[in-house]
This record gives C-alpha cells, structure tokens and sequence, in this order.
C-alpha cells in the first residue's frame, strides 16, 4: 500500500511538469500581454500614456524576454522560493492572492461535499431498495428538477427567500459586520448562517447526479448472489443491505472526490459571482480577461494539482474500500 | 468448538422421529403486470437426517425457488400463496410459512438451522470482505461467541472442509480464492452454527469435474457425520445417481415424480422422467453415428505444431519482470477433413486460449498453423497479413458458449447472422434475407423469426441463431469452444445432433472445446485432454472415455458423476497428483 502511494506520488511528478508547461503556455496564448490590455483600458478611459515608461514596464516585467525563458524564470520561482511571480492588477504576491481564495474554496468544497454525502447516500440507498415506489418516484422528480435548474437561478432564488422571508444579508461568506474580523464564535455562527445558500446550490446538481448513480449501482447489486448469501446467514435485512451491497455500490462515490475539487474552482464561476463569494473563479475570471498571466497560470497550476490530488485520494480510498484494487 | 465438534463427530442429536422438515402443498406465486405466474404449485416432500433428497429439473423448473422459500426468501413480488413449511428439529414443531417477514425466529432459522450454499462459488461470497469475516459474522450472529472464540472455529470449520493453511485463509479475500476453494469456504460458512437442513443449491454445477467430484465427496462425508437433512438441487442426473437417496422430479412448478434413487433411474412411471433420462444415457454411450475411421482421413485439412502463448514476461516500468506463464505449451495435433476433434481439460488448462490461438484472436508467441483449403494449397496461418487473415477468418468459424452474452441485444435475428455476410459484401439485400431463412431452416427455427430480438428465444434457440451465424460464410471448420456448457441436458443433445446433422450435409470439421466429457465423448471422433498447457493424451474418444492410459486423463474419466445409482464410480475414482 505505502510502496502503491510512493509510486503514485513519483508519477506525479512528470504530469505537473507537463501540466505546468501547458499552463504557461495557455496564458501565453491569446496576443498581447498585460501591458496592452492595460494600455488599451488606460486610452479608452482618456489617459495620456508615456511609451517610455511602457518600454521600462516591459523590461521589469520580463515581456521581452522568449518564452522559454520566462517560464523559466516562473518555475524556478515556484520551485526553488515558493514565489509563484507577481500579481500585474493586484499589485501582490500571487500566492498571497491564491492563498487567500484558496481557504474559502477549500471550505466550501469541503461543506458541500458532506451535503451531497449526506443527502444522497441515504436517499440513494432508499430509491434502490424501495424501486418504483412513490417515495422514490417523489426523490426521482426532485433529483432531476435539481439536475435541470440553473446554479445561478437557483442561487437567486434563495438569496430572495433569505432576505425577503429570513431577514439576513445576503451575499458573501460573512455579514459586513464580521468581515475583516478575527475568527470567533460569533463569526463561525455567523459564517454557517451564510454558508448554507451556497452549499445547498453547488450542491443540488451533484446529489441528484449521485441519487441516480447510487440508485442504479445498487440496483445492480440487491441480486447478486453474495446478498442472498448473506440474507441466508440470518442478517437482519437493514444490515444485509448496508454491509453487502452498500459497500459496493459506494465505489463511484468515492471516485468523485477526484473531480469534486477542480470542478468547484471552476465550475461554480457564475455562482460565486452571483452570491459574490471569496472563492477562486471569479478571480481566475478576472484575471484571465485582464491577463494578468502569473495569477492565472498559478491558478490553473494549483487546478491540475488539485486534480491530481483529488485522484489520489480518491484512488486511496477506493483501494481502502474495495481489496480487488489493492491487490491488483 | 469442542462442545460442537463433539456433536459433530458422534452424530447424536436428540433425535425425534419423523421428518425434520416437511413440504405441503407449497405453492409461490409471482405477479406481474399482466398475469400471475405461478411459480411452484403444490409441491409436497419430507427431508429426513442424515438423507438427501435430489430436486431434479431443467431450468426455470423452480427448483431454487422452492428451495429459497423454505428459509422464506422470496424475491419480490413473489409470495408464497399456500401450503405450509414445518421445521421439526427439537420436537417442536414450527410453521415456518406463518411467521412475519423479518421476524427473529426466521432469522434464527437462516444459517442457524437451515444451511445454504449455492451455485456460483464466483459471485456468492462478497469480493470485499475477508473469507474468514463472512464466516465469523454467521458464528457471531447465532451462536453467541466473543470475537477470538468466532475466530478460532472458523479456523477449524476452514481446516474441516479441508481448506490448506487455514490460518493464513482465514483472512484472504474471496478474489483470492479458486473457485473450488471458495466452494468449500461457502460450505464452512452454511455448516458454521450445525444446521439441521442442508440446502445445496447446483453446488457443483460451476466447477470442473474433478472439483465437483471433491466437493460432493466433502459434502457427503460432511453430511454423514453430522447427521444432517440435505436438498440438494441439480439438473445433473450423474450427481443425482452419485448422491441421492430420494429424487424429487420439477418440471413447470410442480413435481412430477417422487421416488428413491434406483426407482427413478431403473423404473421411471413420468414420461418427463423418463425423456430427462434418455437425454442423458445418450451421452454416456458412444457416438452413435460415428461416420468413417481413421483409415479414411488423408491429409490433415488444419495442423497445428509446437503452438506455444506466453503471457506476461514483459517489463514494466519499474524493471521488474513479472513470472510469465505458459497458458498453452508446445500443442501440436492435426484436424482432418470432416473430423470433429474435441479438446478436454479443467478451467485454466488452456483449451480455450488454444481455441483463440487457432483463429489467431490472440496472437501466438511460437508455433506453426497450416491450413489446407483444397488439395494441394496450404495457407501458413501466422503468415497472413490482416486481409488474407480476414478470408481465413470467412472458413473457420467461432461458436461461443454463452447464447446470452454473445448475441447483440439490439439486432434482429436477420441482422445478426446476415452481418457477416454484409461484411463480406457483394449480395443484395433479397439475396442476404434468402440466405438467412436457408440458415436459420438448417439449425431448424422458423425464418419468420428472422425480425424478432434474441431476447426473444430460448437459451437453446439462442445457440441454435449462434450457429447460424458461424454458418453463413460457408465455413469448412467450426471451433465450438464450450458451445452446449449453459444449455440443459435435453437441449444440449438437440443442439449436438444439429451439430451432427449439420456437418452430413455441409462437410464440417469440428474442433470441440469442452470441459463436459460426456459431451465429447457423445460428439467427438479423438479427444485431446489438456492440462497445464500440454496435451497429454490424444487419441480415439472411445479409447480416452473407457481405456485412458495417462494418470491424468483417467482421474478425469473417473471424476465423470456415472448417471446410474448402482454404478457409482465416484467413490473409486482415482485421485491424480500434480
């Protein structure tokens, strides 16, 4: 198992080489850079630009440099120092930036991810042992109707009710109150109090996508032989059922964790944007449409990271589920 | 552990008289959308210690069914709609029909006094838990054990059904295990808390016939010094004649005939009785339309020399070189025109990779396949380049075993034979449809058929379309690997006398892969026997069937279940070491 994880870590190697290759050059992609945005943003707002502070900017900034060279210059920077270069808008450290976001998408994809378990496994669980009865007809109707909504309508949706019905301030991780504030108790309660609008919308598509699959993987199993094995043993039915074929069908559960996390830095964008939370699309957006290439490239760095480890642990924790992964 | 053993050893229970489990009128009913099906009408029988009673019948007789519900499971929305159950195992007697569902006394019943084991040893224990965890859970569920104590007995019930080193067994996954292995882990597991009853459901049917003549030898002996009551279900009458003391006939629901074991196999009263027997005697006797000698063949029309398929042996990335092994190993032998060849052997043995190789599907590591379309041409079959392999591939044909699994669900019966004659190309679409109806009339279907789905057909029509399809392309040799293993045994003998017909009129070879001896022996002019790789004996069917000469082929030749009650071979068979 160690010697399977030691493996697993060494191969990860050559992928993020690649992967931040490909990064860089992605960023480098689209013409011009951030000094010709800026430029273009600075004449149009009727600013006077002086070319010769532009040719210095360039030269700090190491536009002029080739390509192989500025890479090399960001690599080594992350490698060697941590430095993950130079935020052009901001004006900061990226990793200063990165972190910052970084938290509050953890926590929040964290937050979500036990609100599609909790919900889904056992009304997964209830769909297939009770098929085709109203109950499951009922949870069916729902689970697609949470498949088919948009994020961003349901997400108005509920800051409406919130703030007409509940009387709370919506928008954000944190009432103003508390922004900028030290952690305490207040603001933990204050925190959870806002956090439920955007888990119950990032998490409506996943439950239903993993209703179904619950449901239709243990559909599968409540026949195999093993089950009725087991009910022969003299098992109450609840415990054959979770013990056995529960156990099983959890697989594709498992497998999920590994495009969880990507998915919630860049799938829930437009979501993050409507209820303006601190997560890392919107600023990924930004600082894409202003090229501000060291933010970006770090974020889809730190995406193809995030990816990898999701993978990882989700494969860990397939092989800890299921021995015929771990002695393959 | 010692108290249990102690019972088990002397075989004394309190013994009460009279049956320990008796059936009356039990009937299952099953309702679907249109109709209900009535699964099992009025079946009555007694099980009586320390005898077993065989439940003989084709599939869907409800045989299982009926054995289930004995330990009330019943699949929804089934229900069992009358009749009654009674358990008498301690002088009280217990109508298991009128308890609630999930009640404890059902529970306690389950593996507490009615053991299970049934058919596919791959599939029934579960793949993620530890063999010696499932049996534990059954000692601790009813017999009240601390977790060592649990340990410790599955320990000494894995060393009883003769499992080897069961300290190390004891936590091994079910993954780990061969399939006779985990048979006897599934018989530790129904025997752990001493039941009264037995119930063995197709136990064997799974396993090659070797495992199988080891396991009902395990059970029997298990049986005898427990004392135990045992049901055993089986569509074999070889292993009904090998174990049974009473036969119990199924057919569509009901049983047809009731009788001890030399009643039903030397004075059979049913009809159904009487047909299921004949159906199988045939097999046991020699072919009966042996056409020709070996005199007759000249030249081989397929030769196959030093074929040899290595599998693994490579590196990895790592620079470790896993074992290889040699799946089929220096096999030569020769087909002649209008022979059929059958090619023994137990699962692994390397039959059926030999079957791929042939048609070069796998791709052999060494040897030579020459193949003789007409006199004087020879095609050098590892020579052929993907076209010319194509033509080859057109006149040596594949038969599969599975008629379930090797069908496409989504094609009409039309499309599935008429597909390899599209492949092919140059017919019109009248021409195609003409064909198909002369095929599907030669495996004896109606060509009115030709637009339904497979789902439509039996598992015996299913092979019969099967084979139509490997006829289509007029073939001039057919590779049947294992092609009447999932039939039952009245269809089975159909399909080899199609088989047999077939090859009169088209002039056929057959190269005959099978695991069932009876069935080569029946089908097949020389029978090669495989093990490990090797051919270790070719000669003459009836010469392997009844004079082998190798110690391996004769402790398979003795492992065959003899369908006659008063010729049990089994118990004298000879017992091969390797």
């Amino acid at each position: 198992m160690i010697r399977y994880i030691i493996k697993r870590l060494l191969y990860m190697i050559p992928t993020l080489f690649g992967m931040s290759l490909i990064a860089f050059l992605i960023i480098q992609l689209p013409p011009g850079d951030y000094l010709t945005s800026m430029i273009a943003s600075m004449t149009q707002s009727g600013q006077n630009v002086d070319p010769a502070q532009i040719a210095l900017l360039r030269r700090i900034y190491g536009f002029d440099d080739p390509i192989y060279v500025q890479y090399w210059k960001w690599i080594t920077g992350i490698v060697t120092r941590g430095d993950f270069g130079h935020s052009f808008e901001w004006n900061r450290p990226v990793s200063e930036l990165i972190w910052d976001r970084m938290g509050a998408t953890l926590s929040l994809s964290i937050a979500s991810l036990l609100f599609v378990w909790a919900v889904s496994i056992p009304i997964g669980i209830y769909s297939a042992v009770r098929r085709h009865s109203i109950s499951d007809h009922v949870f069916t109707f729902f689970g697609f109707l949470g498949l088919a909504i948009p994020n961003f309508i349901l997400a108005l949706t509920l800051m409406y009710v919130s703030y007409r019905f509940l009387g709370q301030s919506v928008g954000g991780l944190y009432s103003p109150e508390y922004t900028g504030a030290p952690m305490s108790w207040g603001k933990l309660l204050d925190l959870l109090a806002h956090l439920w609008i955007p888990v119950i919308v990032i998490g409506t598509a996943g439950t239903a996508k993993l209703i179904r699959i619950l449901r239709a993987n243990l559909t599968d199993e409540l026949h195999k032989p093993y089950v009725v094995t087991a009910r022969a043993k003299g098992l109450p039915e609840h415990k054959v059922i979770l013990k056995y074929p529960v156990r099983i069908a959890l697989n594709p559960v498992v497998s999920a964790i590994g495009w969880v996390l990507p998915e919630l830095v860049s799938g829930i964008t437009i979501t993050a944007i409507v209820l303006n939370l601190p997560t890392a699309g919107p600023l990924l957006l930004r600082a894409l449409i202003s090229q501000d290439m060291y933010l970006a490239g770090s974020f889809i760095l730190l995406m193809g990271v995030l990816t990898l480890v999701g993978m990882l642990i989700s494969d860990i924790l397939l092989a800890l589920l299921d021995p015929r992964i771990r002695f393959r | 552990m010692a108290e249990i053993s102690a019972i088990g050893e002397t075989g004394q229970r309190p013994h009460t008289g009279g049956p320990v489990l008796s059936v009356e009128n039990l009937s299952l009913d099953f309702p679907l959308r249109t109709h209900i099906l009535h699964a099992v009408r009025d079946v009555s029988f007694t099980l009586e210690r320390g005898k077993t009673l065989c439940l003989v019948g084709e599939s869907g007789s409800g045989k299982s069914v009926t054995a289930r519900a004995l330990m009330r499971i019943v699949d929804k929305p089934g229900r069992i709609s009358g009749g009654t159950v009674t358990l008498n195992t301690d002088g009280n007697p217990l109508d298991v029909t009128a308890l609630p569902d999930g009640s404890k006394e059902i529970l306690k019943l389950r593996g507490g006094k009615i053991g299970l084991i049934f058919q596919e040893p791959m599939s029934s224990l579960s793949p993620v838990h530890t063999i010696g965890s499932q049996i534990i859970e059954v000692l601790r569920l009813h017999r009240d054990m601390s977790k060592a104590e649990a340990r410790a007995e599955t320990i000494e019930l894995l060393r009883q059904v003769e499992i080897p080193k069961p300290e190390e067994m004891i936590d091994r996954y079910t993954f780990e295990f061969s399939g006779g292995m985990r048979q006897r882990a599934m018989i530790a597991m129904a025997l752990a808390c001493d039941p009264d009853i037995l119930i063995a459901d197709e136990p064997t049917t799974a396993l090659d016939v070797t495992t199988q003549a080891d396991i009902l030898d395990l059970i029997k002996r298990l049986q005898t010094s427990r004392g135990m009551a045992m049901l055993l279900i089986t569509h074999d009458l070889g292993v009904v004649a090998e174990v049974a003391d009473e036969v119990a006939v199924m057919r569509f629901g009901r049983i047809v005939e009731t009788g001890d074991v030399d009643t039903i196999f030397h004075a059979p009263q049913h009809p159904y009785t009487k047909r299921l027997l004949a159906a199988t005697v045939k097999l046991e006797e020699g072919r009966k339309a042996a056409q020709g000698g070996p005199a007759e063949w000249s030249t081989p029309i397929l030769s196959v020399r030093e074929m040899t398929k290595v599998y693994g042996g490579g590196t990895s990335w790592f620079g470790k070189v896993p074992s290889a092994l040699k799946a089929v190993d220096g096999v030569s032998f020769d087909l002649h025109a209008g022979e059929n060849l059958g090619i023994v052997g137990e699962s692994g043995s390397g039959k059926t990779t030999l079957g791929r190789l042939i048609l070069r599907i796998t791709e052999p590591t060494e040897g030579k396949i020459t193949y003789r379309p007409g006199p004087g041409e020879e095609i050098d079959v590892r020579a052929l380049s993907k076209d010319k392999l194509r033509d080859f591939h057109r006149q040596v044909r594949l038969v599969f075993q599975d008629p379930f699994a090797s069908l496409n669900p989504r094609m009409t019966v039309k499309q599935v034979i008429a597909d390899p004659l599209v492949v092919t190309g140059g017919m019109s679409g009248k021409a195609i449809e003409d064909k198909v109806a002369h095929f599907l009339e030669l495996v004896g279907l109606d060509p009115l058929a030709m637009e339904r789905y497979p789902h439509a057909f039996s598992g015996g029509q299913r092979q019969r379309i099967g084979i139509a399809r490997a006829l289509a392309l007029d073939p001039k040799i057919i590779v049947a690997d294992e092609a009447t293993s999932a039939l039952d045994g009245s269809i089975r003998s159909q399909i080899l006398d199609l088989l047999l017909d077939i090859q009169r009129q088209l002039d056929l070879s057959y190269i005959f892969i099978s695991h069932d001896i009876s069935t080569v022996r029946y089908f097949c002019d020389r029978v090669a026997v495989m093990h490990k790789g090797k051919i270790v004996e070719l000669d003459a069917a009836e010469k392997i069937c009844t004079a082998p000469e190798m110690a391996y082929t004769k402790s398979l030749i003795s492992a065959v279940p003899s369908p006659d009650p008063r010729h049990k071979r089994m118990l004298h068979r000879h017992r091969f070491q390797a």
